[in-house]
Parts: structure tokens; sequence; C-alpha cells
């Protein structure tokens, strides 16, 4: 039990440093989409994979990385907190602009529509 | 009254694990204890307290539909990663009507929720029992593609359906 632990503990920084690393990655691949996107309804999917993957990715990481339990209950209210207002503000971004008459791009989209918004 | 003791155990429960203090001297524990009986004397007043200010008697059913959820998320991104990460442009978005068999607002708030948390797809507007909804693909929102989810968030908040 515990070579397990010692292991485990030799074992965490890689994994929560590993962790964080895929996160921010996945935000700047949603940064990519946002600016590659044609229009505002399609930018708003590329920003919900930093909402959603990205900041899970970075917290489990975090908690891995953590020296204490406090700082590990502190992240998990972040990340419920992320969870519960993260698609209130989607959907308000996107209500708001439905609301005002924007008018969504449909139909298939290849490089040449795209870009000249 | 359970919705008041919901709500008093759950505040107890974010007090303790943001102040991580145990010993509970009184100056700071007599502070904690008054803010959570402010908080919920507040909620009571501002007549909040009810299955939508304190949904915590589903908390178990609620987090089983969330750990199903978190892995649908997951699969999304992955192909809205893709999306993004293609070198020439190849999204097809599309502007759906998605139907909902979710009769409360705390089931129908659950479920567009959902929609909006997973990637590639927004819930636009809600009209009735019609959900507006914006997918990235048009095959991801295809007739039938939300049913699952629609009928899990329906059992998790409102229970099964008596049939």
């Amino acid at each position: 039990m515990t070579e397990v632990m010692e292991f485990w503990n030799a074992f965490r920084p890689a994994l929560g440093s590993a962790l964080v690393l895929v996160g921010a990655v996945l935000a700047v691949i949603g940064t990519v989409g946002v600016l590659r996107f044609p229009d505002f309804y399609t930018r708003l999917h590329a920003a919900s994979v930093t909402d959603t993957a990205a900041a899970t990715l970075a917290i489990v990481g975090m908690a891995l990385l953590a020296p204490s339990l406090a700082i590990v209950v502190k992240l998990a209210v972040v990340w419920l907190f992320l969870f519960l207002t993260g698609p209130t503000s989607s959907h308000a971004l996107a209500n708001a602009a439905h609301t005002a008459g924007l008018q969504p791009m449909i139909g298939r989209l290849g490089e040449d529509d795209g870009g000249s918004q | 009254m359970g919705y008041f003791l919901g709500l008093i155990t759950v505040l107890i429960a974010l007090w303790l694990g943001l102040s991580w203090d145990y010993s509970l001297k009184p100056v700071i524990a007599s502070l904690g204890a008054v803010s959570i009986v402010l908080s919920a004397v507040l909620a009571y007043r501002f007549d909040i307290l009810d299955r939508e200010g304190s949904p915590y008697g589903r908390l178990i059913q609620l987090m089983g539909y969330w750990l199903w959820l978190i892995v649908e998320i997951f699969k999304a991104n992955w192909v809205v990663i893709k999306a993004c990460l293609r070198s020439t442009l190849d999204i097809n978005p599309a502007l759906v009507k998605v139907k909902t068999g979710c009769e409360s607002d705390l089931a129908r708030t659950v479920f567009a929720n959902s929609i909006t948390l997973t990637p590639g797809t927004v819930s636009v507007e809600i009209e009735g029992d019609k959900i507006l909804v914006h997918a990235l693909y048009e095959e991801a929102a295809g007739p039938g593609a939300f049913d699952e989810m629609d009928r899990r968030s329906r059992e998790a908040s409102d229970g099964r359906r008596k049939s």
C-alpha cells in the first residue's frame, strides 16, 4: 500500500502538469476556432470548447497539483460555478443575437464562404 | 420546510468547505452561522425556496445525470475540436426546433442548459415546449438526436413518468 502511495505521489505532479497543459492547448484550439469560424453563432460553438473541456482539464490538473484538500474543495466549487454559469451566458448571447435579428449562416460552408463576414 | 433544511445543509457544507476551519473558534463560527441563517431567511423572504431554488432532494439523480452529461460533453468536444483544426473549413450549421417532453421549469432548464453545455449545440430560444437550437453540424441535431438527453434530464429532475 505504501508503495502504491509513493508511486502515486511521485506520479501526481507529472499527471497534473500534463492535464493543465492539455487544457491550455484546448483553450488555444478553441481560440483558433473562434477566429476561423465564419459567423457569430458558429464562433459561440468554438468558444464552448474553452468553456467545458479546457476548463475541466485545467481544474482537474490543478486539483492534482494542489497541496491540500482545502484547495481541491475550492477548485471543485469553481468548476461547479463555471458549469452552471457558462451555458447561461452562452444562451444569453445567442438569445440576444437572435432577438436582435441576426440571421445565422445555414448550410454547408467551405473555406470560400468563410472569412468574408 | 424540507427545502429550507436542504438549503441550510448545503450552505453549512459550502461554508465549511470554503473556510476549512473545523476548530470552530467562537468568533469565526458565529460569523459563519449568522451569514448562513441570514442567507436562508433572505431566500425564504424572497420566496425562492421551492423545488427550483433548492433542488437538493433530487441531488443523487441530478449527479447521476451530470456524470452521463460529462461523458457526452467530452464526446461532443472532440467533434468541435476536429472542426476547429481541419485545414479546410467544413461545417454545416443549422437552426432546428427540438420538441421537449420536459414539463416542469426545472427539467426544461436542465435540458436547455445541457444542450448549451454540449459543444456544437446552443439553445437559442424556448417557445412553449419547443427549443430553438443552433447546431454546428446539422447531422448532430437531426430528429431524435436529443431524445436521450431529453429523457434523462426529465427523469433526473422530475422522476420517472408514471405510465
